[in-house]
């Protein structure tokens, strides 16, 4: 889930009151909320910057400094990069067709219809649904024997079809796309649903009278008027993508061997069934280093294009 | 021709949630059929004998704990989160206390990997004696909710008039009184929506669990991923208890319809 920040892009907060507002006062307010924070997010993070120079196996409570040692492995471990290689194709990979999905049904669900609220309401459950239960219900749909996918692709073959869809060859990707796919398309859509309803329709009207084509009131129109939020429903799913884990775990586990391990899933074998306690944590602090880096740059970009 | 759009336009929106929620319909069919007909090959698209034996066999298991354990934990960290994140929501648009350095604070909190942050985590809850145990995952569960409920809270507190917080200060009230008996009641329903995706998200969660809890405070999901053994997959359970993990959602959100857009976009966009 994913970065609160760009709300914080999307409309500044309103300045302080002039009815005896200080940031003085403010400070109170906040301090609750910040503690909690700083003592189960920011300590950890510090406390890890230190194991990380350690070398920790499992949960034991001392250990040798070792330097950089660390971080000299994370640069030389094929795994690491290859995890990471791949948790990006799948971004890749379902990222623009959960776009283009929920793109498509949100221009769809722009009709005044009746019934339509319906539809919307039932089309937005698999966004809400837990990814784990998500994954649980893709494990049984993907089931060779007794999951219903294999029986319709049977059934349209003509002849029984037996697929190993979470063990064999690139099909386990391709069900962790699908599963990604069907739960995410939903979240677009419901998104991209309120920013198109939000276009000025007296602009998309004009437009249309002036002769402008459907295709072309949608590129010239629609779409740079929910830039912004479209901007927004990207990062976010791209932020989720980046940290795939619980469908993975269900559908695969990151198996065959390694060949669906996503960065998540890495790290989390790793450290809790490899015991690799302090290069994971050497892992967490480049992480945090290169995402936060990267993630400040594209909200600036965001901020200067509103 | 009209009709032939309209019949058309129906006939996509039909197919398209057929498409989508066939997974979820299959979820419910597979935990109402009897074992052994959960185990037919090819599988029967339809429970011939609905039944409620799978999930029975959760209570007199005792696996259900599991579903008390979610509630006790999503219900609690919601609570605390809600009065720690309704506060400093407010602290943030009235004073505007922390500025960029506080945003960027809350953000960073987001924007790692849930991995980055609870694999230090554990560290130090291995140290304390925390792990699996109630009060180490309400603390974790209060601070996963917290970013969330801040920004979503945010934009409520903001939509509340300036006018009648100053005129209320004017005679008289404390800064405090005017949170708690203007701001407050005013921002109710969005604060009410905000606590019910915030349990939501709570409730759904995995990778923490999976890594904290071991016996004391399994949470179902938890639960579920055990039930995935490596010599025998317990379906009857699983799909029960997905079922029972799934209903709560599917209320909450059907009554959260308006704040849906909001809910699912951590209030980033105004649906």
């Amino acid at each position: 889930m994913s970065p609160a920040a760009v709300a914080g892009t999307v409309a500044p907060p309103r300045a302080p009151s002039h009815a005896g507002g200080t940031r003085a006062a403010g400070v109170a307010y906040v301090a609750p909320a910040v503690f909690v924070l700083v003592l189960v997010g920011l300590l950890p993070f510090l406390w890890s910057i230190w194991v990380s120079f350690l070398n920790l196996a499992g949960s034991t409570r001392s250990g040798d400094f070792v330097g950089l040692a660390n971080y000299q492995k994370l640069l030389s471990d094929t795994k690491l990069w290859a995890a990471l290689g791949r948790t990006f194709l799948i971004m890749a990979v379902a990222l623009p067709v959960q776009l283009v999905l929920g793109m498509l049904l949100a221009l769809h669900f722009q009709a005044e219809r009746p019934g339509k609220k319906l539809f919307v309401a039932l089309l937005a459950l698999p966004a809400v649904i837990s990814p784990m239960v998500a994954g649980s219900m893709w494990r049984l749909m993907f089931d060779h024997r007794f999951g219903p996918v294999n029986q319709m692709i049977s059934a349209f073959t003509e002849k029984p079809v037996v697929l190993l869809w979470v063990v064999k060859g690139s099909l386990p990707f391709w069900s962790i796309v699908v599963a990604e796919v069907w739960q995410w398309t939903p979240f677009m859509f419901i998104i991209l649903l309120a920013a198109i309803a939000n276009v000025d329709r007296d602009q998309m009207q004009a437009a249309a009278l002036d002769g402008a084509h459907r295709r072309h009131v949608f590129w010239y129109v629609v779409l740079p008027a929910i830039r912004p939020v479209l901007i927004i429903a990207v990062l976010i799913r791209a932020l989720d993508l980046f940290r795939l884990f619980d469908v993975v775990w269900q559908l695969t586990k990151g198996g065959p061997g390694n060949r669906t391990e996503t960065i998540s899933v890495y790290m989390y074998i790793q450290g809790f069934q490899g015991f690799q306690t302090s290069y994971v944590a050497a892992i967490v602090v480049v992480l945090a280093i290169v995402l936060s880096s990267v993630l400040m740059l594209a909200l600036r970009r965001v901020r200067l294009d509103r | 021709m009209k009709l032939l759009r309209t019949t058309l336009w129906y006939a996509v929106s039909i197919a398209v949630c057929v498409v989508f929620l066939f997974p979820v319909y299959w979820m419910f069919a597979v935990s109402l059929k009897r074992p052994e007909e959960i185990f037919r090959s090819p599988p029967a698209w339809y429970p011939s004998d609905p039944q409620f034996g799978n999930f029975v066999v959760l209570f007199t298991d005792g696996d259900v704990w599991t579903i008390v354990n979610s509630l006790v934990l999503a219900g609690s960290s919601t609570l605390l989160a809600m009065a720690a994140g309704s506060l400093c929501a407010y602290g943030i648009v009235r004073f505007h206390t922390g500025g960029e350095h506080l945003a960027t604070f809350l953000i960073a909190q987001r924007l790692l990997p849930p991995i980055a942050i609870v694999f230090p985590l554990f560290l130090v809850y291995a140290q304390f004696g925390l792990a699996d145990t109630h009060g180490g995952m309400i603390l974790l569960y209060t601070a996963f909710a917290l970013p969330f409920v801040v920004w979503m809270a945010r934009g409520f507190l903001m939509e509340v008039p300036l006018e009648l917080e100053d005129s209320a200060l004017v005679d008289g009230c404390t800064r405090f009184g005017v949170f708690w008996r203007i701001v407050l009641p005013i921002a109710r329903n969005g604060l009410f929506a905000t606590a019910v995706f915030a349990f939501i998200y709570s409730w759904n969660e995995f990778l923490f669990a999976l890594v904290m809890t071991r016996n004391e405070v399994m949470t179902y999901t938890v639960q579920i991923s055990n039930y995935f053994g490596p010599q025998s997959t317990f379906w009857a359970k699983i799909s029960a208890m997905s079922v029972l993990g799934m209903i709560p959602v599917m209320l909450l959100v059907a009554a959260m319809q308006r704040y849906l857009v909001r809910g699912l976009s951590l209030g980033a966009v105004k649906g």
